[in-house]
């Protein structure tokens, strides 16, 4: 059992506030994803999780242990680095039992282990090798054995992914996500490609400025983005956004049509709309098709809204050419509200 | 036309290039080829006139200097001295590198230069307050004290060499070994020092060379416990020119061949990778 606790974590890098009282819990068994851009804290997050780097203030509570003034190997934790951090003097065999060895076992459950997990990463061909005969997914295995080989109460992964091509990441991608839920292992994984982040995590704590923005479900964060910068950063097309003047209580003129809003005292919000939650119809707002891009199953059609980019999403046999004019219906309960002055989400 | 002209720039430049590799090495080479056919010519050759370019494989000079008086104890001298300097500026000069790698300092990037700056005294400013201090404190005529003196003048490149080479071990692999249950100890044992044990192998050998080589300090220090550059300086000066040439040789080529062996890792120290 590892429920990770983190507990008002700050971190200063010389002035620079890398990480601003930082409140999770991580329930066992449960695959956290920190996503962010660059420079928003993630990585020193995990690091400080791992105690690869020291913080300023805090706590961090592991199971009903406080780790936080732990060197790493006292932790019960396992890490996977981004350049796979494969210990190249050390044949694959002897990467994956390094930790095991260390920890003293016998030697005969050394192989059991290494020969078990090896299976698992499908690297059983491999063990005689030395990382410099190893492909980039090759040494990706071998890290991610070498983690689980530890049978650690959490596992740590620092944007593992990133340094493979696209297509060896997408089949990575499942691999992991099946052998962690198998491990039983408490996940933490960093990484800032969103579509990763979705389709891995139990829960996705989005991080902003050292902050934590939301921390919540996959589907949660893509249907209800607590503030703009979520809503912005998650989706591909991300979210529209229009600007929208109170007329009356609960009612909001957005390129000139009115919808049923939040009874705000606000003279202003922000209207934010998923690309694909919008229909043509006859009544709505007023799109100038600029370009159209066809992608298989739908169109992605970028258009003009009142001086603003509006992207949609439409059925792949519609009709359109750039220049015309579409009228388009959004779908009423997928309309979001924000706050332009705090950016946060409004009821 | 054009293509032509550039043909003909790009054949001047590789003969230019030609040209002054042959020169460099002409200026290396000739002096070195001239002091093997010396060493290994007649003492009638050496002397006379118009000599001969090839050598005559003469060993008389070489012989001459295995039976030389004192000879044997000066190459003792000299060894224990450049191994003393070799593991003194390792077991000083490591450390300091793996701090200058892995560490941030207040000072860090002043320090790194101030290292270098410690060749900029020439070492004849320091000599006599120096024999005066290793004569007070019992350390003059001592193989120990000499070593000293060598390991300060090997102490820089030691620094900067093994600084280059943790420096081109990713942390993450030290990092990894953490969370794979290592103290930080340990992690160096099991995982820097295997990777950086050849390069070490190197600095310490070039620590070697530079204590082999040194002259000014041996001779300034010692008087009993001479080390072989000292003297040979010392007995040369008042020998025939046969000999003078065959002690020179018995300096060069050791030292040569050491280098030979580490010159990846000389490079190294300038950040050239050269693998």
């Amino acid at each position: 059992m590892a429920e990770i606790s983190i507990k008002n974590v700050a971190k200063n890098f010389g002035s620079f506030q890398a990480l601003n009282s930082i409140d999770l819990t991580i329930s066992d068994q449960e695959f956290m994803v920190l996503l962010g851009a660059s420079g928003c804290g993630k990585t020193t997050l995990l690091r400080i999780i791992a105690g690869l780097e020291q913080m300023d203030s805090g706590e961090v509570w592991i199971g009903d242990r406080r780790v936080d003034h732990l060197p790493p190997r006292e932790r019960g934790i396992a890490m996977v680095f981004q350049n796979y951090a494969i210990f190249p003097h050390l044949t694959v065999f002897n990467n994956i039992g390094f930790g095991l060895k260390m920890h003293k076992m016998a030697d005969s459950e050394i192989k059991k282990r290494v020969e078990k997990n090896a299976e698992l990463m499908h690297i059983e061909h491999l063990l005689g090798r030395y990382s410099g005969e190893l492909s980039g997914g090759q040494r990706q295995r071998v890290a991610v054995a070498r983690a689980l080989a530890m049978e650690p109460e959490v596992i740590l992964m620092d944007e593992p992914l990133s340094n493979l091509d696209a297509l060896l990441r997408l089949e990575m991608r499942a691999e992991l996500k099946g052998v962690l839920a198998a491990s039983k292992t408490t996940a933490i994984y960093v990484t800032h490609d969103q579509v990763e982040a979705m389709s891995l995590a139990d829960r996705i704590s989005v991080m902003q400025g050292g902050h934590i923005v939301q921390a919540a479900s996959p589907t949660e964060i893509y249907r209800n983005p607590a503030t703009q910068f979520v809503a912005g950063f998650i989706g591909n097309p991300p979210m529209n956004f229009l600007t929208a003047s109170a007329v009356s209580t609960g009612k909001w003129q957005v390129a000139g049509s009115v919808f049923e809003g939040p009874a705000v005292s606000e003279k202003e919000l922000l209207f934010a709309i998923r690309p694909e939650d919008l229909k043509p119809a006859s009544k709505g707002l007023t799109a100038l098709v600029k370009i159209i891009e066809p992608l298989g199953p739908h169109l992605l059609v970028t258009c003009d809204v009142e001086g603003h980019l509006f992207r949609v999403i439409l059925e792949s046999d519609t009709q359109l050419h750039p220049g015309e004019t579409l009228t388009l219906a959004p779908a009423a309960d997928r309309i979001r509200w924000f706050d332009p002055s705090t950016e946060n989400h409004v009821m | 036309m054009s293509v032509l002209s550039s043909a003909s720039v790009r054949k001047e430049s590789r003969f230019l290039f030609g040209a002054s590799v042959f020169l460099l090495c002409a200026w290396v080479l000739g002096p070195l080829y001239l002091l093997l056919v010396n060493t290994l010519s007649s003492p009638e050759m050496v002397s006379g006139f118009p000599k001969s370019l090839l050598p005559e494989f003469d060993f008389e000079s070489l012989y001459f200097f295995a039976r030389f008086q004192g000879m044997i104890d000066a190459l003792i001298n000299s060894v224990l001295v450049a191994g003393l300097t070799m593991f003194f500026a390792i077991t000083i000069g490591a450390p300091a590198g793996y701090a200058l790698s892995r560490f941030d300092f207040a000072g860090k990037e002043l320090f790194r230069i101030m290292i270098l700056l410690t060749r900029a005294f020439p070492l004849p400013l320091l000599a006599l307050p120096l024999a005066v201090f290793f004569i007070r404190t019992g350390l003059d005529d001592s193989v120990f004290g000499l070593s000293l003196i060598h390991t300060t003048l090997a102490l820089p490149f030691a620094v900067l060499i093994t600084f280059s080479l943790f420096s081109g071990i990713p942390s993450e692999l030290e990092e990894a070994a953490w969370t794979l249950g290592c103290t930080r100890i340990q992690a160096f044992i099991y995982v820097v020092l295997p990777l950086i044990l050849p390069g070490i192998t190197a600095s310490a050998i070039f620590a070697f060379v530079i204590s082999w080589n040194e002259v000014f300090a041996a001779a300034v220090l010692t008087i009993e416990n001479r080390t072989l550059t000292a003297f040979l300086l010392q007995n040369l000066d008042t020998s025939p020119l046969h000999l003078k040439f065959a002690g020179g040789f018995i300096l060069v080529v050791p030292a040569l061949i050491f280098i030979f062996a580490v010159r990846k890792y000389l490079f190294a120290m300038w950040g050239i990778a050269n693998r």
